[in-house]
């Protein structure tokens, strides 16, 4: 990349940028230019140096300058004038902000505790770096909560690979590590790319540029789809194995029969590097392929012709998506997913799956921000004791049992609540979100850090600070957080609006003044110097100048001693092996092994339930149009999805008197939502799938309709706290209702 | 001289619609308006497991295969941003070659 990353040309500035959010994404990093005219980000162009990207851009970024220049953008500051739910504010200066917050910090922690206040961080965007170091450093709470129901969001997938390899996160290998990409000597070309439960062309899964996928395809790589719809990816798939939803781990343990009974396994790994082959063995004996086609509705002749495919080919990948984390049983599926990878040789291969070292490339810092804490204090974090299976892997509360403390006041009362880019009483994370809704009433005062104004701010806020987008502040991007990351890149700031501020911005001006010592910096480079020289021995400056910093990455490290800390060769486990059977989840109460449980609402597990709500729901799937709920602002995004979509078999549609375009109530015992139809194929008669994010900018913003948050509110259909045994996954993904045509329906809470 | 234009290789496209908003940017177009539209056939069954769905972008008659970028040494917008770069630009003889090269699912258009 050149060195110059910012120019100006014909009245217009250009500044080189890797993106991030907010909007738009989980830290892919895309690589653009900035188009700055008059102060005003005008345009947004693909950089075609970017390594990964090449001047790809998806319409997120593509519509940029319609969201960085939305008449509705928040961009002082504000007070609440009003009652909480009333759309009344104040502009104040940042300073009256920082007083204000300032004092009922301190307020709260003389009176009741610094553990009486809760940070709440949401999905996906930097603010996914900086809401642990805010809470524990310059808050100084032990609470710290992603308030996802059962943390079903990749917390569940990164705790199950430290558990079984001890390892950071498995990831498709798509050469991203190499400035030469695909052309790289020793990167082999996956024969085989195994997805499950993942969609990764929309999702862009944790920095995983998911276009990837085509780019091997276009090479040579063939599909087996793992998916309950038939999503466009599958169509091109060699085999596309359409499971009922949430039955996922009978598949994969039925996969893993094949495997084994009919010796399809890499012998050397298994002996070498594997620990519990023969327990793992004898498990998947319970699993003969016939059982699990009825179990899973996937025809078993497919099932073994999937499994064989994988097992014979040579190097073969696997990319596991959110369905494993929003599974109750998902410990379980991942387990064996991993177990899949290992056994057929696939692991820390090239075209493999890569996996992280052990130390995380930047970002330690935000994790050992906890030490700013007494352990009297750290022994107060909610849910820890209770769930160490969850606590021992992640730095947070349990999210069930913070809105049980929210609801009950026990084992205290939860007083002050700040919320990190999160918008979850919309429905984008919280299961229940009429429950956490209701809760969240308890809380006395309430921060919310964000870009637009939301239905989760409407409701709670005392104050609002403005959050600078991307285009707007200085920062990194890292995939998947530093650990595996393919790339660090930088985010280089190309305009002021109003008064907004970025999250690193804001924790260090509150950090200073609350918790100085642990708050040196006098910039944001300053900031940024600390956590990346020690680590690269460069920068931000440099990082600036060399757009972004590719780690390079070595195979097999298992064999070098390069995954141990003690330097030996092997896993960084228990046994220092592969975990087929898992010493630390027999010493937490669970089966060491991996095993199918049915979900907790289900044809089979609730048959009488299923009488009356005769349709297995699946939820979630994503759009290119918004991330999670962001995006409905953006005209031009909003032209290409409109409105909410549920997706249902023709036949099914018929019988219930639904045509393409209705408006229908998706109902079941917990909660209902209202979505348009789209009637498909690409769906299984029995199941119906719903779209979440959904609010509407352009509704009545004082209650009760916060922004008609309530109409098609997807997440109140999924129950609070129907968690695994481990205190990981929820019922996102599979659960029961019924759908009829929309006549006039109250929604509100 | 050969005259340009756009080939789509639509086994890969991936319904993006980058494409779309790319060339709305570059056009200056409002909501309502496309210089590239993305049509979609599909999904339906073609025989038991197989599926016939694509997705294929059509120019309007307000495409310009963007003159000025390509005075520039630009690429057209749209080729640019494509996320499964299936959208090719160049001399309609070159394009044609690439066709019978690839034998399936390709198109090209003179807007």
């Amino acid at each position: 990349m050149k060195k110059e990353w910012q120019q100006q040309e014909d009245g217009v500035y250009k500044v080189r940028t890797c993106g991030w959010s907010p909007p738009g994404d989980h830290p892919v990093g895309c690589g653009m230019h900035l188009h700055i005219k008059d102060g005003k980000l005008v345009k947004v162009e693909g950089d075609p140096e970017h390594p990964i990207t090449e001047g790809r851009l998806c319409i997120r970024c593509l519509s940029l300058p319609e969201y960085v220049n939305h008449p509705s953008r928040i961009i002082h500051p504000m007070k609440r004038a009003g009652k909480k739910g009333e759309d009344k504010w104040q502009r104040i200066s940042w300073d009256e902000a920082w007083d204000i917050i300032v004092d009922k910090i301190n307020y709260y922690k003389e009176n009741y505790g610094a553990e009486s206040i809760v940070v709440f961080g949401g999905t996906g965007r930097e603010a996914c770096l900086y809401y642990y170091p805010l809470g524990f450093a310059a808050i100084g709470t032990p609470n710290v909560c992603y308030p996802q129901s059962g943390w079903s969001c990749y917390g569940p997938r990164c705790a199950i690979t430290d558990y079984i390899l001890g390892a950071g996160y498995p990831e498709i290998d798509y050469a991203g590590y190499f400035p030469d990409r695909y052309d790289h000597e020793g990167w082999h070309l996956p024969e085989y790319i195994l997805l499950w439960g993942k969609e990764p062309l929309k999702s862009n899964p944790d920095g995983f540029f998911g276009h990837s996928i085509i780019d091997m395809m276009k090479r040579g790589s063939k599909l087996i789809m793992v998916d309950p719809r038939m999503n466009w990816l599958a169509t091109r798939a060699t085999y596309h194995l359409q499971l009922r939803p949430g039955s996922d781990t009978a598949l994969a343990l039925g996969m893993l029969n094949v495997i084994i009974n009919e010796d399809l396994y890499d012998h050397d790994f298994v002996e070498n590097w594997c620990y519990g082959f023969e327990e793992l063995s004898e498990r998947v004996q319970e699993y003969p392929t016939d059982k699990v086609a009825d179990i899973t509705w996937v025809k078993e002749e497919l099932i073994k012709e999937a499994a064989r495919a994988y097992a014979k080919a040579g190097n073969s990948t696997m990319g596991w998506g959110l369905a494993i984390d929003q599974n109750p049983n998902g410990v379980q599926l991942g387990h064996a997913l991993l177990s899949i990878v290992a056994i057929t040789g696939n692991l820390d291969v090239p075209g493999g799956v890569t996996i992280g070292p052990p130390a995380s490339l930047v970002g330690k810092w935000r994790v050992e921000t906890r030490a700013e804490l007494s352990e009297e204090l750290w022994d107060k974090r909610i849910g820890a004791k209770e769930w160490p299976a969850l606590s021992t892997a992640l730095a947070t509360t349990h999210p069930d049992e913070t809105l049980d403390t929210l609801e009950t006041g026990k084992p205290y009362k939860l007083r002050m609540g700040w919320f990190n880019s999160t918008n979850f009483i919309t429905p984008t994370c919280s299961a229940a979100p009429d429950r956490w809704y209701r809760a969240l009433k308890n809380l006395e005062f309430c921060v919310v850090q964000d870009v637009f104004m939301t239905p989760t701010a409407m409701a709670f806020a005392d104050i609002f600070l403005p959050l600078s987008s991307f285009a707007e502040h200085d920062g990194i991007v890292i995939t998947h957080y530093g650990r595996n990351s393919v790339f660090l890149g930088a985010m280089n700031k190309a305009i002021q609006v109003g008064e907004c501020k970025s999250d690193v911005e804001m924790m260090i001006e509150l950090g200073k003044r609350t918790n100085p010592k642990a708050w040196p910096f006098n910039s944001v480079e300053e900031f940024f110097d600390f956590q990346l020289k020690p680590e690269l021995g460069f920068g931000f400056a440099e990082l600036k100048e060399k757009g972004l910093y590719q780690p390079d990455y070595e195979y097999e490290k298992f064999k070098k001693g390069k995954l141990r800390a003690d330097g030996e060769p092997g896993f960084n486990t228990v046994t220092g092996l592969v975990e087929l059977c898992s010493t630390l989840f027999e010493s937490w109460g669970e089966d060491p092994l991996p095993y199918f449980k049915e979900p907790p609402y289900s044809p089979y597990s609730t048959p009488d339930l299923y009488k009356e709500f005769p349709l297995v729901l699946t939820t979630g799937a994503r759009n290119y149009a918004s991330f999670h709920s962001e995006h409905k602002h953006v005209a031009s995004l909003r032209e290409i999805a409109p409105d909410p979509i549920m997706e249902i078999h023709p036949d099914t549609a018929k019988k219930l008197g639904i045509s393409e375009g209705d408006w229908v109530v998706i109902e079941n015992p917990f909660g209902k939502a209202k979505e348009r139809a789209h009637v498909t194929p690409a769906i299984d008669p029995r199941v119906v799938h719903a779209e979440h994010g959904w609010w509407y900018p352009e509704k009545p913003a004082d209650e009760p309709s916060l922004y008609g948050v309530w109409e098609s509110n997807i997440n109140t259909l999924i129950p609070h706290k129907h968690i695994g045994k481990l205190g990981f996954g929820a019922p996102f993904k599979s659960i029961l209702c019924k759908v009829y045509k929309a006549e006039d329906q109250n929604f509100y809470k | 001289m050969s005259r340009n234009g756009l080939m789509i290789d639509y086994e890969y496209c991936t319904g993006c619609h980058s494409c779309e908003v790319a060339c709305k940017n570059e056009l200056k177009l409002p909501v309502g308006k496309w210089g590239i539209k993305l049509a979609e056939i599909g999904p339906w069954q073609v025989v038991d497991d197989h599926y016939e769905w694509n997705y294929i972008p059509v120019p309007t008659e307000l495409c310009n295969m963007c003159e000025e970028r390509v005075a520039n040494g630009n690429p057209p917008s749209c080729v640019l941003h494509c996320l499964a770069k299936c959208i090719e630009f160049g001399p309609l003889e070159e394009l044609a070659k690439k066709m019978e090269a690839k034998g399936k699912k390709v198109m090209m258009y003179l807007p």
